[in-house]
């Protein structure tokens, strides 16, 4: 710039960033917010709103003024500063480590606990069971995205594969919520191993745009082929889960227990949905216990060596084919059980409920959240799901919260809420042994 | 073949070797033998297929004719019919990478336990036995924990051991690809430039370290280097490539006094042509002159 003294901060660069955000939130905010098709009596008509444009335009033209003014804050701090915050960042490595130590035991302490708090009513044990759906959904693709580096954005296809499996299995066979889950998973497994097998010699952006036509594809089957899938209609009537082959009802034929009269209680509407929250829970849980454990076996050590360097992890002799296909199958089988917890649910499926968007969403709470980070992820749907929930009340701008928070994470935690990375293996938890066999086995 | 001591087996037969892109021919009709125990280095000007070679060994390439038969165990391998990664697997070649090909993500102890994959892979019973935590699982970890230290120790990385590879010096990567190889059990291993970029003490104990490779465990190494002091200091047999062709081979003295490899390193008349050529490439020189 001009010859202005170091540590001054140059005022006129910085109104003029700000004008020019404000221009452009006024020509896209135009369309967006300030003019409403409304239904009048006579036809369509248009409603302008024009203090809430200029809200927006505000807004948008004063946020862009801080933003900069920071960032001229932090551009003309002295060299010693900097040295200080690179201390920092690894403070708060450590922190993160001490954080994720003793928050996960409270959170699902917490979350065993929620049905119980005064404060449960069903909107929240509903939005909790929405929220842990995501979770689990977020964990499944996990393995696929943080752990084994292989960009999914068609993960709802196996999402859609579980739901329409036990939608199928129970309605048309009327097989039990408890058989087919696993069928579910082993469906929505082979489905990921036939989509890995052409694709896995992609990489990259390649990868994902096959993916995201792989994701199409199915929806775009279930919608058409009527005679399985009941195309655009759905499937409707699924059964809901009983517990051990108590039903959540009010009236049983004679003869049968509900699950309130063998236990002899009233009958309550909560049961039912306490009981989801629980399922749910456990195959969150059961997901995350796995993806923990496979880390630490030879398997998830070479997915994470594929996703570090391919040729190098070929060069020791990991089979990458293989090693993927396993990748996009484990994660495909998580999404299948909560495709099938899905459908049980809401007692109705249809392809409406697989687009591309959900892939979205899922993939943003895995990247929000840091990739490969378990509780990351939780704490990223917890914001996106139930954040996105809370402000149903803003109706029209809950997209746009939703956008303006994953802007605000990707700004304030580029690498994701929680982005570090624990070793799966320390040599200072394995003191030394001596083993006389071991050098006489090096020479062999 | 003249010099070397006749008591090893010979561990790798290349023959014939010819690898073309298209129209060009990268190597062309190279023949040379590596014994067990013993250190073979190729060597060349730049552009004269030494990476090829170890490219076309490791299955990154397939050549276009040739055979590369590996002896060890009693058993042949044709390496020009493997699958990349079943070279590694099955035949036991190892390689390192020119740019050092870390997992710089992972922890220098967990890029050595990757490096024993397809072990712990069997004792984990395709990850089942591995999941239920059982016993043989847990003894096959806790001797490739064990062999990883041994390799640690070995190369001066234990106090590195649970750092992210990403975050060690230079010569360090350089050390912990070496151990990363020597974890896959190689017969033969093949380092790619493994003294590029180090200062002279460095360069002198990774000397130290090939040297306990091959005479500890037996190992054939074959060696692609531009830094002669590693190469006259330690090779036993040296291969010399120019525009994919072998101009000379045999030990270390012979090598260095072969007329054809001073031609090809120095140009066809040392004394006069070569200051000439600097100085047109150098237009302001000459002029100032």
């Amino acid at each position: 710039m001009q010859n202005t003294p170091q540590r001054a901060v140059n005022w006129s660069r910085i109104v003029k960033e700000s004008l020019v955000a404000g221009l452009i939130a006024l020509v896209l905010f135009f369309e967006l917010v300030g003019v409403r098709v409304v239904d009048n009596p006579g036809g369509l008509g248009l409603r302008s709103r024009w203090l809430w444009l200029l809200i927006a335009v505000v807004a948008t033209a004063v946020g862009r003024l801080l933003l900069a003014w920071r960032r001229e804050i932090l551009n003309n701090r002295p060299v010693a500063d900097l040295g200080l915050t690179a201390s920092d960042s690894g403070k708060s490595d450590s922190r993160i480590q001490i954080f994720t130590r003793y928050v996960a035991p409270l959170l699902i302490a917490f979350a065993l606990t929620l049905p119980m708090m005064p404060f449960a009513n069903r909107y929240i044990v509903d939005i909790a069971t929405l929220v842990l759906t995501y979770v689990m959904l977020g964990w499944g693709l996990n393995i696929v995205v943080g752990l084994a580096g292989l960009l999914d954005l068609g993960y709802v296809a196996f999402y859609a594969v579980g739901a329409y499996s036990y939608a199928l299995l129970s309605t048309q066979l009327g097989w039990s919520f408890w058989v087919s889950l696993p069928l579910a998973g082993l469906l929505a497994a082979s489905f990921g191993i036939l989509l890995g097998f052409p694709v896995l010699r992609l990489r990259g952006d390649y990868l994902a745009i096959v993916t995201l036509g792989f994701g199409e594809i199915v929806r775009i089957i279930l919608l058409n082929w009527y005679t399985f899938t009941n195309g655009p209609d759905g499937i409707s009537g699924i059964p809901r889960p009983s517990f051990f082959g108590l039903p959540f009802k009010r009236h049983v034929p004679e003869g049968t227990d509900s699950f309130s009269s063998f236990f002899g209680l009233d009958y309550s509407s909560m049961h039912r949905i306490i009981f989801l929250y629980y399922l749910i829970l456990l195959l969150a849980l059961l997901t995350n216990f796995f993806t923990l454990r496979i880390r630490r076996l030879p398997i998830g050590r070479a997915w994470e060596a594929l996703r570090e360097d391919e040729i190098a992890s070929r060069s020791l002799g990991i089979n990458p084919t293989n090693t993927k296909l396993s990748g996009f199958a484990i994660g495909a089988m998580f999404a299948g059980f909560a495709g099938s917890f899905f459908a049980t649910r809401q007692g109705f499926v249809s392809p409406e409920s697989f687009t591309f968007i959900e892939s979205a969403v899922i993939l943003s709470i895995v990247v929000l959240g840091g990739m490969g980070s378990q509780i990351g992820v939780v704490l990223a749907a917890v914001l996106l799901i139930g954040g996105t929930e809370m402000f149903r009340s803003l109706a029209d701008f809950r997209m746009l919260a939703f956008g303006a928070l994953m802007v605000a994470i990707m700004v304030w935690k580029p690498r994701g809420l929680l982005s570090n990375r624990e070793p799966t293996v320390r040599l200072a938890d394995h003191p030394e042994e001596p083993s006389p066999d071991l050098v006489a086995e090096q020479k062999s | 073949m003249n010099g070397t001591p006749e008591d090893q087996p010979v561990l790798l037969q290349v023959e014939h070797l010819t690898m073309k892109f298209g129209g060009l021919t990268a190597i062309d009709d190279v023949s040379f033998t590596a014994k067990a125990g013993e250190i073979t280095a190729i060597i060349g000007p730049n552009g004269a297929g030494k990476t090829t070679i170890f490219n076309c060994l490791t299955g990154f390439y397939s050549p276009t004719y040739g055979r590369l038969g590996l002896h060890h165990s009693d058993s042949e391998f044709l390496l020009e019919r493997m699958e990349g990664f079943r070279i590694t697997q099955q035949a036991h070649v190892a390689r390192t990478f020119q740019n050092i090909r870390l997992f710089g993500a992972m922890s220098v102890l967990e890029n050595l336990i990757v490096a024993q994959h397809n072990v712990l892979m069997r004792a984990s019973k395709l990850s089942f036995a591995g999941l239920l935590g059982m016993k043989g699982y847990r003894q096959a970890e806790k001797e490739a924990i064990n062999k990883a230290r041994y390799w640690l120790q070995r190369t001066g990385l234990l106090e590195y051991a649970d750092q992210d590879a990403a975050n060690l010096p230079y010569g360090a990567q350089r050390r912990l690809e070496i151990a990363r190889a020597m974890c896959t059990r190689p017969a033969l291993l093949c380092l790619d430039e493994p003294a590029a970029g180090l200062n002279p003490k460095e360069s002198s104990e990774l000397n130290a370290l090939l040297n306990y490779i091959k005479n500890e465990h037996q190992v054939g190494l074959l060696l692609i280097e531009h830094d002669m002091s590693v190469v006259m200091e330690i090779s036993d047999h040296i291969v010399v490539l120019d525009y994919g062709r072998k101009i000379s081979d045999g030990t270390p003295e012979t090598v260095a006094n072969d007329p054809v490899v001073i031609r090809a390193y120095l140009g066809e008349d040392e004394d006069s042509q070569l200051p000439q050529k600097i100085a047109e490439d150098l237009p302001g020189v000459r002029q100032d002159a």
